[in-house]
């Protein structure tokens, strides 16, 4: 399995994006918290975000010309991989405090692990980032370790 | 609403159940802004990437989760750390069940440790996850 994952792709460990901004906004918890199908008014009329209402903003919008034949852009904080296939392989977050509309935060990406396990279905790439929110005064909002699955 | 004198060991929180539609499925993608075909375009996620069908994304499958305990919790606690894990894709069409267990009670700290699970028809944990919670009182 360990050529599966070169030393050459593990030397991308460490790196990171720069940090993105993000404007909470009342429309964009409502859309979320209906789309996820809450039922807790703070979240259907927008007075507080949920807990992973932030999930996707880490990475930065791009042109429909930079997204690839499978929708997905080109990370530029993964190198390329011998698997292609993405999977969503899970999250861990600590929370701070709860975001609501006006807030601002600054969330930054940076890749943590690149390894390759033998799954059931074949061998695997987990590609592991930790997400850092903080506020506009530099205080922690969340933390998260995100792994992602190329199969 | 709990509060922590009353809570037992291994007790179940209430239950939920989802099934993702299509709509759902774009609603949460444009929400969250992803335009993986895997969600949307069947031809090409049979075809190209080779699963059976439209696959729910895992992270929605982490939100049900965190839903089961949100909606215990209501305004009585707050939820500290929550973790999940997709340890089998799910597929447009299948019926998944959120739920939970109290798994660790903390009294010192006014803590309790949750086991979750999103578990398929078939009875298999598909996402399984974890909360720890601080209670008011």
């Amino acid at each position: 399995m360990s050529e599966l994952v070169t030393p050459a792709m593990r030397a991308w460990i460490g790196r990171s994006e720069p940090a993105i901004r993000f404007e909470v906004t009342r429309r964009d918890i409502v859309k979320y918290a209906l789309a996820t199908d809450q039922r807790l008014r703070k979240y259907v009329d927008g007075d507080e975000a949920p807990p992973m209402f932030l999930f996707g903003a880490d990475r930065a919008l791009s042109p429909l010309a930079a997204l690839g034949p499978d929708g997905l852009r080109n990370d530029p904080l993964m190198p390329e991989l011998p698997l292609k296939r993405v999977m969503a392989g899970g999250v861990k977050q600590r929370y701070f405090r709860a975001l609501r509309p006006g807030d601002v935060v600054m969330i930054q990406r940076r890749l943590t692990d690149i390894y390759a396990k033998h799954g059931s279905s074949g061998p695997l790439i987990f590609i592991v980032y930790e997400i850092r929110v903080t506020d506009v005064d530099g205080d922690l909002v969340m933390l998260e370790t995100q792994t992602r699955i190329n199969r | 609403m709990p509060t922590l004198s009353d809570l037992t060991l291994g007790a179940r929180l209430p239950a939920r159940s989802h099934t993702a539609t299509n709509v759902s499925l774009f609603l949460y993608n444009a929400a969250v802004w992803n335009a993986h075909r895997i969600h949307y375009d069947e031809s090409y996620t049979t075809t190209v990437e080779h699963h059976p069908g439209i696959v729910i994304d895992g992270p929605l499958q982490g939100d049900w989760l965190t839903q089961v305990v949100l909606e215990w919790l209501g305004d009585d606690g707050e939820l500290l750390e929550f973790e999940y894990s997709n340890r089998r894709a799910s597929y447009l069409g299948d019926r998944l069940s959120a739920g939970g267990t109290i798994a660790a009670i903390d009294h010192a700290a006014r803590e309790v440790t949750l086991d979750l699970a999103l578990t398929a028809d078939d009875g298999a944990v598909v996402t399984p996850g974890r909360a720890r919670v601080r209670l008011r009182k």
